[in-house]
């Protein structure tokens, strides 16, 4: 067990899978020397030289067309997109080409490619670097979404998202990157938790917290919280946004009662409307209240001053889990 | 010297591949006058050192700036430190008339429109996200995704065809100038902006400040040939000019923006110049680009060569520098001061504009805000 920030988890999984596989290609703006920006690719060039680990021109739409061609010729490009909100010029070639390369050629080619983006608010920055596109992307057939919010999943998704033959969008809660935990990095890969499997990260029978990302941290500090009142939460980290995985998600809220869905992009036609309409749809006869969601406003990412407003946060999330009581 | 290795003295940091072509100067880095074959500029002396109090006064805000970061009132700043011959330059070089789509970089631009150098500050300090008319100012909102401001610089000067603002007058007739990087010329939406304002012939001026750098990458990520020769494809001129010399930027970027309003399409400008700071603050250089290379182009520095060509022609003296020195002191105090009180908005008003018509779901959402600020009112 090595204590692990997630940044540095994901650095050592991407290592990893390159050293695993030598058609792991790392492409994206400033990921060499440089390490990107937020350094998860730290040391990478050094070590398995430029025609690995290249620094691209400074075109997202490029990056990821380019990437595709790559895939083509039997490599695994893993890009990186610098920051959420500029994956956009790329949205294209995302939605028309890597989603549906596959079943346009009626399974002949499959494009392993993992797109990793940053993702999320609350670390005080200027308009596009705090967004959450996440569902975007989620309704795109054709693509994978998976989220990390821990070093141990960082670790181990990332390589598991490199190892699949589909097309996967990895997001990494960029607010996070400096939080620590423990990671087994000696285990092998076969050994880690399912890839597109929703896990309970501490169980409790009162109500049930749903959440991806970023969000998880705060629903287990809510729950925390919570115990203090004599109420125990379900907290289930969904890792997986397209597929979801919801079976353990009805065993819980059979189990409650109560659900409330945690995340960061705004509510309006979200991931947390999808949740809730499957689990009213599993468990109609179960519930005690509606579902309910913690979300984002409907309105574009707020100046950074007051993002702390915007966002989710511990007393909204124990604000939704009393109004679900009050049912 | 040849006159090749006269070029390869003024590029400063060794790079591989063929030496760089010329580029356009009237200005070297010792302060000496030098003339072109087609572009002159006639200088009153007033005006020589008012581009000089402009440089100077815009380098002083700027390090102001970073200041103020450093102390955490910003949250960030993109400093424009060694590229403010070519801002000063092409900014004076505009007509009152004419439109700006900045980057995020173009303080000294926005300076020299005789704009608030306030105005941008909110940007960096969290509080807003521009919240200027740009059509008042004829100065776009700083943009921050790269090259997006290109296309819409390229779409506002065919509206300048459509309403007959492309002509002979030059009190009239209207030109805009797009603000760019090099690394930005990768884009699609540059390229494209390339291709609209070719086919319709419109009058904008594309400048791009080619520091050498985008972020950690250099220029030999994004092109293998000098970007200004990239316009000959698209079918318009393109022209580099010695972006670390005020007047000959003034020079190029003038005669540019009249033919654009004269009605003979866009120009490409390419300013050769340098990144002397980090991307922004939250940058580290050290990781990707070596002190000799920063030296190198220390050595040509755009406010000391305008300073020497003041003193040569003896248009200036010490209690004018001094002068200049303390009125930049003093604007940077001010601009500093007005920086620290400027309040947090109330975080209510993040409901505010979503829509010109509004929206009941938003409506809602701010109420419920409202309730949910209220339910704590009295419990802290
Ligand atoms: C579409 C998009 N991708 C990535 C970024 C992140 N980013 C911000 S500045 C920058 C480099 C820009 O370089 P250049 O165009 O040369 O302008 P400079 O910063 O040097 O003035 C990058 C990659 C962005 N802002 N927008
Ligand atoms: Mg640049």
């Amino acid at each position: 067990m090595e204590t692990l920030t997630l940044g540095k988890s994901l650095n050592l999984g991407l290592r990893r899978a390159m050293e695993d596989d030598s058609k792991v290609l790392i492409m994206g703006e400033d990921v060499g020397k440089l390490g990107g920006v937020f350094r998860i690719t730290d040391g990478l060039q050094k070590d398995f030289g430029d025609e690995r680990v290249i620094d691209t021109p400074l075109a997202e739409a490029g990056i990821v067309g380019t990437a595709i061609g790559l895939a083509l010729r039997g490599y695994r490009p893993v890009v990186e997109i610098q920051f959420d909100g500029f994956v956009y010029p790329a949205y294209d070639q995302i939605v028309c080409q890597v989603a549906k390369f596959h079943y346009r050629s009626r399974g002949k080619v499959s494009l392993p490619m993992v797109i990793r983006i940053p993702f999320g608010g609350g670390i005080g920055a200027v308009e596009h670097h705090s967004e959450s596109p996440e569902a975007y992307f989620s309704h795109t057939a054709g693509l994978k979404v998976v989220a990390c919010s821990n070093p141990s999943d960082a670790y181990w998704m990332i390589q598991q998202a490199i190892a699949s033959d589909d097309p996967i969008i990895f997001f990494e809660p960029k607010r996070r990157y400096w939080e620590k935990g423990e990671v087994d990095t000696a285990a092998p890969l076969s050994s880690a938790y399912p890839l597109h499997s929703s896990r309970v990260l501490r169980s409790g029978g009162d109500a049930t917290l749903l959440a991806y990302g970023p969000m998880v941290r705060t629903c287990l500090d809510a729950a925390t919280a919570a115990a203090e009142d004599g109420r125990n939460l379900e907290v289930i980290d969904l890792r997986s946004l397209s597929p979801l995985d919801m079976a353990p998600v009805f065993e819980s809220v059979r189990k409650t009662g109560r659900a409330v869905v945690v995340h960061e992009a705004p509510g309006n036609i979200g991931l947390g409307a999808e949740v809730a309409a499957r689990i009213s749809e599993e468990c109609f006869y179960s519930l005690e209240a509606p579902v309910l969601r913690v979300t984002g406003y409907d309105i574009p990412y707020p100046a950074s001053r007051v993002e702390e407003e915007f966002l989710p946060d511990l007393d909204r999330v124990l604000e939704a889990v009393d109004r679900s009581f009050g049912f | 010297m040849t006159k090749v290795e006269r070029a390869a003295a003024r590029r400063g940091g060794k790079r591989s591949g063929p030496p760089e072509p010329e580029f356009v100067q009237l200005l070297t880095p010792e302060g000496e006058r030098v003339s072109h074959p087609d572009y002159s500029v006639d200088f009153t002396d007033d005006e020589l050192r008012g581009l000089y109090r402009d440089l100077v006064t815009v380098r002083k805000l700027d390090a102001e700036a970073t200041a103020l970061q450093r102390q955490g009132e910003l949250g960030i700043w993109a400093s424009l430190l060694g590229q403010e011959a070519a801002q000063v330059g092409s900014g004076r070089a505009l007509r009152q008339q004419d439109m700006a789509f900045p980057t995020y970089r173009e303080h000294g631009v926005l300076y020299c429109r005789n704009i608030d150098p306030i105005m941008p500050l909110g940007l960096f300090r969290g509080v807003d996200q521009g919240g200027w008319d740009p059509v008042a100012h004829r100065f776009n909102m700083y943009t921050i995704v790269i090259g997006a401001q290109t296309l819409h610089a390229t779409g506002y000067a065919m509206g300048i065809v459509k309403d007959g603002k492309v002509g002979d007058d030059d009190e009239t007739s209207e030109a805009v100038i797009a603000y760019f990087g090099d690394g930005a010329t990768s884009q699609g939406d540059v390229n494209e902006a390339f291709i609209f304002g070719s086919v319709y012939n419109a009058p904008i001026v594309f400048f791009c400040q080619n520091n050498q750098y985008a972020i950690s990458e250099p220029l030999e990520r994004q092109t293998r040939i000098p970007l200004y020769q990239r316009a000959a494809g698209f079918g318009f001129p393109g022209i580099r000019v010695d972006g670390n010399d005020v007047l000959a930027t003034y020079a190029v970027t003038r005669a540019a923006l009249d033919n654009a309003r004269h009605g003979q399409g866009p120009t490409l400008i390419e300013a050769y110049t340098y990144r002397m700071g980090a991307h922004t603050t939250s940058d580290d250089p050290t990781r990707y680009r070596v002190a000799s290379e920063v030296e190198a182009w220390q050595a040509k520095d755009p406010v000391v060569r305008m300073r020497k060509l003041l003193e040569k022609q003896g248009i200036a003296d010490e209690a004018f520098f001094a002068a200049v020195d303390e009125q930049a002191r003093v604007e940077a105090v001010a601009l500093r001061e007005r920086v620290l009180s400027m309040p947090d908005p109330d975080p209510a008003t993040m409901f505010d504009h979503v829509y010109p018509n509004g929206s009941p779901l938003i409506d809602k959402q701010r109420a419920e805000f409202e309730t949910y600020h209220a339910s704590f009112e009295g419990s802290h």
